[in-house]
């Protein structure tokens, strides 16, 4: 069910796209790096959006958990980022990306614990370590790939059923 | 729960305790704004409330500047229609008289104002917050763990927080046990048959009387009515000198709830009654909703427990009780610390040991079900185009949220337009915007005239657009009624 994460060296094009248009949604949310009131909010909108369309409500869960997690990484870390949406029968993607400080050593930043936030985030509550382990855990399937000193893109699938 | 919601003007349905006074409706939009949920459309210059959301939190009664919200109650009339009858008073009760009130002169009270025997809720809340205590530890497997004592946040979680049902706490409210313990003492002290024992709740709220009439959780009916504190507040203000020879012959019959119990009245008693060290006590309805986002992003994982009321500062913050919720709240604080040693003897009492050793009397009879009230269409492809649709409307929305359409902001609007229930010209901006396009449609054609009257020489400029000054005037009014010429583009 859950291959796991595959990582990608550099930003490439995104070979895929959904299917048909006619049954699926796309939205996109801008996150704003260091604004830590506002974080969160774009994930309130993805969990809103798949609870209209009646999205089953495990996936709703489990995406609201990834998403906040993928959102605070760019409030942590990034200048700016953004959060698309894609939702359609089969399942949904949701694509994280941001212009930052990018990810050295991706398979390192993928273990649970490891964490380059500063002391002032850690003592917020966040930046324990757990981001992307937990965002790997709650999808399906995730690819992330990133530039150091460019910016990182998480792609998350959540298939139906 | 398909598209169609179904409209409720509670006038004469009784499926909300809040209602509509509907000759008091001026149609203002205080209470659509303040819903919590979106309950509430105004139509045809008169608040509607959406049943499926409505959640009977009060704030619209709270709120409503023409005292047009209503709460449906029982009376103590219907007390007469029994052959015994039991009070079972909120804690919140307590704090709404004069300090130095002991509890124990309001069970008096109670039996004088006719009353037959009194079952303090304080005392359920005892004995409920062991069980709570029981099932965290038994189970860690969900955290946090939801306070199911307050009927408007356990139906909040069911239509707008359906993934949290979950984390609700499987063990009944302080008033449901104190009910339960009611019946059990009744059929032992009498021979009356269950049915002719009517059970009433002294309620702070509307939340409770709904949870009353039409309970989420359980098959039967075991509480008979729900009494606003509103109403026998000045029934009991008028019996509180009792002697003490009268209270002592009182309470030999009665079990009062501890100070611990008793708190339970205000926000962060319940989470001081059970006593776990991580645990988070919220209050408000707003302040709930903010608490639950944060639940569902994973936040709060580290939590064991969260009391969540819908009222500000808890039940003495509800809207059918009598004082300032700021001073009960100081009197309950007053009063839970004086009677707080007693949580050991209430622990250890007969009472007590005989019902906790019904283990089942503490759960819910049914599991409590996700009521999602947001699904645009049971069909995922249907709602998924309603969706985008309704994305296409919003973008073309002032997002002024005036609520003038009646529907809360703009947002809402559009979801009322794919859900069916609205049109965008209920949008008095879009309607402003559309009278100027067929007004500037009009002035063109007014201008317009036959080439049979005249005016011959510039109908051949314009229509070469030669650019003369004359031509410039003409292309300048043409130029006014864009809005309609740009609608049609962006289509």
């Amino acid at each position: 069910m859950r291959p796991g994460c595959r990582v990608v060296g550099g930003l490439t094009a995104w070979p895929l796209s959904m299917t048909d248009s006619s049954t699926s949604l796309r939205y996109q949310f801008d996150v704003s790096g260091g604004d830590f009131a506002k974080a969160g909010d774009a994930s309130s909108k993805v969990k809103r959006i798949l609870q209209q369309i009646g999205a089953n409500p495990e996936i709703v869960r489990r995406i609201a958990v990834a998403c906040y997690e993928a959102e605070m990484n760019i409030v942590i870390h990034a200048d700016h980022g953004s959060v698309t949406l894609e939702a359609g029968l089969d399942g949904v993607t949701v694509t994280v990306e941001d212009v930052g400080p990018g990810i050295p050593d991706i398979e390192q930043a993928m273990q649970p614990g490891f964490s380059t936030a500063p002391d002032s985030v850690r003592e917020l509550g966040f930046g324990a370590g757990m981001g992307l382990p937990n965002m790997k855990n709650c999808s399906s399937e995730m690819v992330v790939e990133s530039e150091p000193g460019v910016g990182t893109r998480v792609r998350m699938v959540f298939a139906n059923g | 729960m398909a598209q169609e919601f179904e409209w409720c003007s509670l006038m004469d349905n009784y499926c909300h305790s809040v209602h509509l006074v509907e000759s008091k409706c001026k149609g203002c939009v205080n209470c659509i704004k303040r819903c919590p949920t979106e309950a509430i459309r105004v139509r045809e210059g008169k608040a509607h409330i959406i049943e499926e959301r409505c959640i009977d939190c009060g704030e619209c009664v709270r709120n409503c500047p023409n005292e047009a919200k209503a709460v449906l109650s029982d009376h103590m009339a219907q007390l007469g229609e029994f052959d015994y009858t039991v009070a079972l008073p909120a804690p919140a009760l307590y704090g709404q008289f004069p300090e130095g009130t002991p509890p124990r002169e309001v069970l008096a009270a109670l039996l004088t104002i006719g009353f037959d025997h009194a079952d303090d809720v304080a005392f359920g809340a005892d004995l409920v917050a062991m069980r709570i205590r029981e099932s965290l530890a038994a189970s860690r497997s969900v955290r946090p763990m939801i306070s199911s004592a307050c009927p408007s946040v356990v139906r909040l979680i069911q239509v707008r927080f359906p993934n949290l049902v979950g984390n609700l706490i499987p063990v009944i409210s302080p008033m449901r046990a104190a009910a339960t313990i009611a019946r059990y003492e009744v059929s032992r002290m009498t021979d009356i048959p269950d049915e002719r024992v009517g059970v009433f709740f002294i309620t702070p709220c509307p939340g409770k009387i709904s949870a009353v009439n039409a309970p989420a959780m359980y098959e039967d009916l075991v509480i008979s009515g729900a009494i606003p504190i509103a109403e026998v507040y000045p029934l009991i203000l008028d019996k509180l000198r009792h002697s003490p020879d009268e209270i002592n012959r009182v309470m030999d019959r009665l079990h009062p709830g501890s100070g611990l119990g008793l708190g339970w009245a205000r926000s962060g008693g319940e989470v001081q009654s059970i006593g776990e060290d991580r645990q988070i006590a919220v209050d408000g309805i707003h302040s709930v909703i903010d608490i639950l986002e944060d639940v569902e992003r994973g936040k709060l994982s580290d939590i064991d427990y969260i009391e969540a009321q819908a009222c500000v500062g808890g039940c003495v913050g509800g809207v059918l009780t009598v004082e300032n919720p700021f001073i009960t709240r100081r009197r309950i604080r007053i009063l839970a610390t004086e009677y707080a040693d007693t949580v050991k003897e209430v622990e250890s009492s007969p009472l007590a040991r005989e019902v906790m050793a019904y283990e089942d009397w503490f759960k819910h009879d049914k599991p409590i079900e996700p009521r999602p009230a947001l699904k645009l269409d049971d069909d995922m492809a249907v709602a998924i185009r309603k969706m985008d649709q309704m994305k296409r409307i919003l973008d073309d929305l002032p997002g002024l949220d005036c609520g003038s359409c009646g529907a809360p902001n703009c947002q809402a609007l559009a979801e009322d337009v794919v859900r069916g229930l609205a049109t965008e010209m209920d949008c008095m901006f879009k309607l402003r915007e559309r009278v100027r396009e067929l007004a500037g449609e009009m002035m063109g054609l007014a201008e317009k005239v036959p080439p049979a009257m005249g005016h011959g020489d510039r109908k051949i400029v314009t229509s070469q657009s030669e650019g003369t000054e004359e031509n410039d005037v003409v292309e300048r009014s043409g130029g006014e009624s864009e809005p309609g010429s740009g609608e049609s583009a962006g289509k």
